[in-house]
């Protein structure tokens, strides 16, 4: 057994603090905001312009002004704030954001991010990741162990293009948590019904300790 | 000084002209300038870079410069959701330069205030840094980064007053507000022109010195990924 998405995203959501600002990043980071731990608060930017950032809204009440990163429609709080892109990304190039959850495609033992493109095949773009690890406090990665094919994403180095060089500061997979430290990463936790075994046999990095 | 036209094609008159830079708002199919663009595939203006974050889907938005092959380069961070695009760039008929969001923003900000070039650390160790002068501060590594000033910015907001005093709404200010300013020309596309004097002056968003030629109309403001919980 190992972690569905939903209790991935519950076990990110263990991550947050109270009065912080985070950002959530597509798929299975946009889930977390459902499992945001009791007495904590925490408010959501959206890099697009939003800070606040509430639920998807009910039939009949979409806005298309009122977008997520993602492009989907979402609904504001009674503290939401709304300003410009180049805003958007002063307070996340300046630090101000506590903390970034999001996706990945590979990740490598020194905290290396790969994300945005597999060169000849998938050419989307970075959007803002670049931008958000290379300011926010802290990142959190969100993603499957292994690829559809059961080879490891958790790697000594990236072989697609990076997002960002040394900027991840936690894993979390099906198979549990692992921190980015000296020399490799470090188990920090099994997901329920997987053993230490498993996770190092599904991780071609290094794992220390 | 008249702002206010009658059309998106009498607003562009004079301004646009083959291999221009255009900067453009919107952030996917929100806050586009939808006119505009429309004015412009009528126009025929053709080889255009556009610095945009996004490139619109098939058939909208900036899509439809890139169906008419008027789009010779793009600066965006973002294109995913655009065939066509992505058909015109894997076969090389059309120029793509990734630039990630905040740096896009920031290039734009940076036009428009009169700085030519700004450090950041966004995109250290990547593609993105290649051939660009690295500099340490404080012990951590820079790149230098561009301003970009275009030959005309084109923005979309929600109200104007005739003195080109803009309120955007909600998320589609998104870009507009940097592309606006980074422009040598700057013509704005609103759903209302209200009487000078009815906007509150401490709630303007972008004032008028950034918009040279306003125009009013309907925007038919397609949502592009229509989401919604269950009441």
């Amino acid at each position: 057994m190992a972690w569905d998405r939903n209790q991935m995203a519950a076990r990110a959501a263990q991550e947050l603090q109270d009065g912080w600002y985070v950002n959530l990043g597509i798929g299975i980071p946009t889930l977390v905001s459902n499992y945001i731990p009791k007495g904590i608060e925490v408010t959501l930017q959206s890099e697009n312009g939003m800070l606040g950032m509430g639920p998807f809204p009910i039939e009949g009440e979409e806005d298309a002004d009122l977008i997520n990163a993602g492009k989907q429609t979402i609904t504001e709080l009674p503290q939401t704030s709304f300003f410009d892109s180049s805003q958007s990304f002063a307070m996340i190039r300046g630090g101000k954001i506590a903390m970034a959850i999001l996706g990945a495609m590979e990740v490598a033992e020194n905290g290396d991010l790969a994300n945005w493109m597999i060169p000849g095949k998938l050419v989307k773009g970075m959007g803002g990741a670049m931008d958000l690890v290379a300011g926010v406090g802290r990142v959190v990665v969100v993603m499957d162990h292994t690829s559809k094919h059961g080879e490891s994403k958790v790697l000594k180095e990236c072989t697609l293009p990076l997002t960002g060089k040394a900027v991840v500061d936690r894993i979390i997979t099906n198979l549990g948590v692992l921190d980015v430290v000296e020399g490799g990463l470090k188990i920090v936790e099994l997901a329920e019904g997987v053993s230490d075994a498993e996770m190092r046999a599904a991780t071609e990095a290094t794992i220390v300790g | 000084m008249k702002k206010v036209y009658g059309s998106a094609a009498e607003a562009l008159d004079g301004v646009l002209f083959d291999g221009m830079l255009i900067a453009a708002g919107g952030f996917g199919l929100c806050g586009i300038p939808e006119l505009l663009i429309d004015a412009i595939k009528e126009a025929g203006t053709k080889n255009i870079t556009v610095a945009s974050n996004n490139a619109g889907v098939d058939g909208f938005g900036l899509g439809v410069l890139l169906a008419t092959r008027q789009v010779k380069k793009m600066i965006s961070s973002y294109v995913g959701e655009n065939a066509e695009f992505m058909r015109q760039y894997l076969s090389g008929e059309l120029e793509l330069e990734f630039n990630p969001q905040g740096t896009l923003a920031e290039r734009m900000r940076a036009g428009g205030a009169g700085i030519p070039g700004f450090y950041t650390k966004t995109g250290v160790g990547t593609v993105i840094a290649e051939g660009k002068e690295h500099k340490d501060f404080d012990g951590q590594t820079y790149i230098l980064e561009r301003g970009i000033v275009a030959d005309l910015s084109i923005v979309k907001a929600w109200k104007a007053d005739p003195s080109g005093n803009l309120v955007f709404r909600k998320t589609a200010r998104n870009f507009n507000p940097p592309a606006a300013t980074c422009g040598k020309i700057c013509v704005a596309e609103v759903e209302e022109i209200v009487p000078l004097g009815s906007l509150d002056a401490d709630g303007i968003h972008l004032p008028g010195i950034y918009v040279h030629r306003l125009i009013q109309g309907k925007h038919e403001k397609r949502i592009e990924n229509r989401t919604t919980r269950a009441a």
